[in-house]
């Protein structure tokens, strides 16, 4: 597929930080402290942005949560028409039992990814809170599922795609958006 | 997605499938080795049919466990209970269940080629679990597994496939599929039991057991399949142990860091001896392991239906 120019930046590297600086106060302020919490990122994007999230609260509170990975290839509501070899298995270091949980993803769309990525953690432990951050949340959803913590929201169409770029992934901090016809596939 | 509808041999696959397989199955082994949920949802609602004509414990068990840890729906036939004992012919059987709307055969038969006649009565995906002296393509799946889980590749590793070759579907399976991965394969085995044409095999093969060990990092003991033999292949088993049994002194001789593997059910005291099978560098019980990670891999990636790119 041709990989065209994107048709607007919506977010850049400063507009990002301050996102993930506002994010990590909103999650210490609502759990009061970052004991007992844990940041599981969704594969693949959100795994990146739990590691940048965790960093974050360590600043301000001194300790960083622990972060692990969840693949939720294995629940997905599509596995008929969408189907890839699966790297990435799911990881997290630590007991997901009793400990208030924050999936982090990065867009935030139909809300199919989140439904799995629920019940693939349900299948891991019986955490005490499961709380929703995303880098930016869309629309159109299909189901009744809602962020706790939103870095930015795009009133978007269907015909778009909306991409989250990561320095440690793709070399620079921004959220763009592409028709999806001419998007680059990742 | 893989190059195969059906998976009835490992001479169809590519090196782009093997790897496909062995990688998602280090996803599905994560969830076998968990403490919680040792299950996920991917094949809800799929009918898999297990059709096993030949007695079969930890090939049967193995699949068993995959189909449900994938939470397919599974229907188990086998030869002394279905309706072939009765004289229904193979096509028969196939179209009467295909008739009922099942997503997969698992086919275990005394005769080669049987997997290859139900792809033929039936649209649903097969897959060989052993046909006579032909094919074993899960089983070479899962020992691949193994191995490269030890080395962390496959492509230069020296393995010695030791024994009864010419009964042998295992190493029917096995030998292509570690060329297709870059693996040096050699045949070993007493004259009678020599495959007839190595050249199919592309690679070499010898009956000198002890002048090749020392090269090895893999030394890979088929069982001797007694039930399968015409005549008297060799003469005692004790004797066999002697000239082609993996011992202590032979053990000795091989790599530091080399490994054994056996597909199991060993004959202890013929092909093996007890101190060898059950010693730290067996990887006999992690083959086992490995089956059933390795054999809900194929089942995901070939009922995992078309590709068509979204992924969102």
């Amino acid at each position: 597929m041709e990989t065209l120019e994107p048709k607007a930046t919506i977010m850049d590297s400063s507009a990002m930080r301050r996102a993930f600086t506002r994010i990590a106060h909103e999650i210490l302020e609502r759990n009061e402290g970052a004991a007992g919490l844990g940041i599981v990122g969704i594969v693949s994007r959100g795994v990146p942005l739990a590691e940048i999230l965790s960093k974050q609260i360590g600043e301000i509170e001194g300790v960083c949560p622990p972060v692990g990975k969840l693949d939720i290839s294995f629940y997905r509501d599509d596995i008929a028409r969408s189907i890839a070899p699966v790297l990435h298995a799911t990881n997290i270091p630590f007991t997901i039992d009793d400990r208030d949980i924050v999936l982090v993803d990065d867009v935030l769309y139909t809300g199919r990814t989140v439904r799995s990525a629920l019940d693939a953690l349900m299948d891991l432990g019986r955490p005490k809170s499961v709380q929703l951050a995303v880098m930016v949340d869309r629309g159109h959803r299909e189901l009744p599922i809602r962020a706790d913590y939103v870095g930015k929201n795009v009133p978007s169409s269907r015909s778009e795609a909306v991409r989250v770029h990561l320095k440690e992934v793709d070399g620079e901090n921004s959220v763009t958006i592409w028709d999806r016809n001419t998007r680059k596939r990742g | 997605m893989l190059s195969v509808k059906h998976l009835l041999d490992t001479t169809s696959l590519t090196a782009d499938d093997i790897t496909q397989i062995l990688d998602t199955a280090r996803s599905f082994a994560e969830i076998n080795a968990r403490k919680g949920i040792k299950k996920v949802p991917a094949l809800r609602g799929r009918t898999i049919v297990n059709l096993f004509l030949e007695p079969s414990t930890r090939t049967r068990s193995s699949f068993e466990l995959a189909e449900k840890r994938l939470s397919a729906d599974t229907l188990n036939m086998g030869g002394s209970t279905s309706s072939v004992v009765k004289g229904e012919s193979l096509a028969d059987t196939i179209q009467t269940i295909d008739a009922m709307n099942v997503d997969m055969f698992v086919v275990r038969a005394r005769l080669a080629g049987t997997p290859k006649k139900v792809t033929e009565n039936t649209d649903a995906i097969v897959i060989n679990a052993g046909d006579g002296k032909h094919q074993h393509p899960t089983q070479a799946m899962l020992d691949l597994y193994t191995i490269r889980e030890h080395f962390g590749h496959l492509d230069g590793l020296n393995v010695a496939i030791v024994g009864d070759l010419a009964h042998s579907r295992v190493c029917g399976s096995l030998a292509p599929a570690l060329t297709t991965m870059g693996a040096n394969v050699t045949l070993v085995g007493p004259p009678t039991f020599l495959v007839d044409d190595p050249t199919y095999y592309r690679c070499p093969q010898t009956s000198d057991f002890d002048s090749i060990l020392a090269d090895m990092d893999v030394v890979y003991m088929l069982r001797v399949q007694l039930e399968r033999m015409e005549g008297a292949a060799i003469p005692s088993k004790r004797e066999y142990n002697h000239l082609y049994g993996l011992d202590v002194r032979r053990m000795s001789m091989m790599k530091d860091d080399a490994i054994i593997c056996h597909p199991g059910p060993m004959n202890r005291g013929m092909e093996i001896n007890t101190e060898v099978a059950d010693c730290a560098r067996s990887r006999i019980l992690e083959q086992v392991t490995a089956g059933v990670a390795t054999r809900m891999a194929e089942m995901y990636l070939l009922l995992g239906g078309e590709n068509d790119g979204v992924s969102n």
